[in-house]
């Protein structure tokens, strides 16, 4: 297995000691095989074992070890060192605020995801007795590859409107939202549209298109938005040229 | 138990006039949307054009012999350049806002692209041959 020494350029913040953010350099022994995760435990493991980042399953599943690699956001249990040169510089993941080295504070993201009740919500109470819920195969791909979003946070690190407009629900909250929205199971669209078609909800995407670009899962959020502005400018129109239409 | 962390988050800053240098994908999207300037000068030229035809034929004539000037044409040719780009960029991600669903499937993308590339083609003959 061939080796290289690669410079892991590592953005520090310790709120106890630091007033801001600096780079610290390390010299990593690589294989060619290791992802940047692999890097970042051999410096914990071998020179540092101040440096704080969170990860766990390291298979692209769990979504928690997103950051900036280089200045895109990625996994860096998914990024392979092979694609990148001898110098790779590793940022916590952009438009969260830092709360030490690459650990980022996400609250503002669990609560928005919260927010739109990402969760079935069925038309009808049905006693168990009643039998399951069944769904065509054509009925499931409609959301299908909304439920493959691991939460890791990369769309909004990509996102410039959320960057630039907090407040803005942003990518995967929304793109959720349609999955539950789309699921022929589901009859809670008009509890969640109050968040979802608000001016932070969709009317704040302007279509950049960055969080599918970067969506470590192939979900298309950007997509899904726009689906979503499709739907309520129907509801808008409905509503205030033919209210005798029913949705 | 410890006791309370306490808590000192580090907000980055983001620059509210060049965020968008930060990436090549941000510098595209920004194409896009400056294109629309573009839109708003050529509209502003069609409400002149409705304006002189009020003011009657004369008036009128000369604002086709201004179109036909140097920096008339050099403005259309503009135009037509950046009116084409905004219409592609918006071709391509339509089947993103737009997907088509046949029974278990998608249609491909490119087919949804296509068919606005043939619908422009289309329109775009009818215009000028009944421009002609």
């Amino acid at each position: 297995m061939s080796e290289r020494q690669i410079q892991l350029e590592v953005l520090r913040y310790n709120p106890e000691t630091d007033s801001a953010p600096r780079f610290q350099t390390y010299a990593v022994p690589c294989l060619n095989e290791w992802v940047v995760l692999d890097a970042l435990n051999y410096v914990k493991e071998n020179l540092d074992p101040t440096l704080s980042y969170r990860w766990s399953c390291h298979m692209a599943v769990c979504g928690s070890c997103g950051m900036m690699i280089n200045g895109e956001p990625k996994l860096g249990c998914k990024a392979f060192i092979h694609e990148y040169g001898d110098s790779i510089r590793v940022e916590p993941l952009a438009h969260f605020p830092i709360e030490r080295d690459l650990v980022t504070v996400v609250e503002d993201f669990i609560a928005k995801l919260a927010s739109v009740k990402p969760y079935l919500i069925p038309k009808e109470d049905k006693p168990v007795s009643a039998g399951e819920f069944k769904q065509t195969p054509a009925e499931l791909m409609k959301f299908k590859q909304y439920t493959l979003c691991i939460n890791c946070m990369l769309c909004y690190a990509a996102c410039p409107q959320y960057g630039l407009v907090p407040e803005f629900v942003g990518p995967a909250a929304l793109a959720l939202a349609h999955r539950y929205n789309q699921d022929s199971r589901d009859g809670g669209r008009d509890q969640r549209q109050e968040v979802v078609a608000s001016d932070e909800g969709v009317w704040e995407c302007s279509f950049v298109g960055a969080c599918s670009e970067v969506c470590p899962k192939h979900v298309d959020p950007a997509g899904a938005l726009q689906q979503i502005k499709v739907a309520s400018t129907i509801d808008w129109y409905k509503e205030h040229l033919m209210p005798w239409v029913k949705k | 138990m410890g006791e309370e962390m306490s808590r000192k988050p580090y907000v980055r800053e983001i620059s509210k006039t060049t965020w968008f240098l930060r990436q090549p994908r941000y510098m595209r999207y920004m194409a896009r949307e400056v294109t629309c300037i573009f839109i708003f000068a050529y509209t502003f030229l069609l409400i002149c054009a409705l304006g002189s035809l009020a003011d009657g034929p004369d008036a009128f004539q000369e604002f086709l012999n201004s179109l036909r000037s140097p920096w008339g044409v050099l403005f259309n040719l503009a135009v037509l350049v950046v009116t084409a780009y905004h219409s592609l960029s918006w071709f391509v991600v339509t089947p993103q806002a737009m997907p088509i669903q046949r029974g278990e499937e998608f249609v491909p993308g490119n087919i949804i692209v296509n068919a606005h590339y043939g619908a422009w083609a289309v329109v775009s003959l009818i215009i000028l041959i009944w421009g002609m």
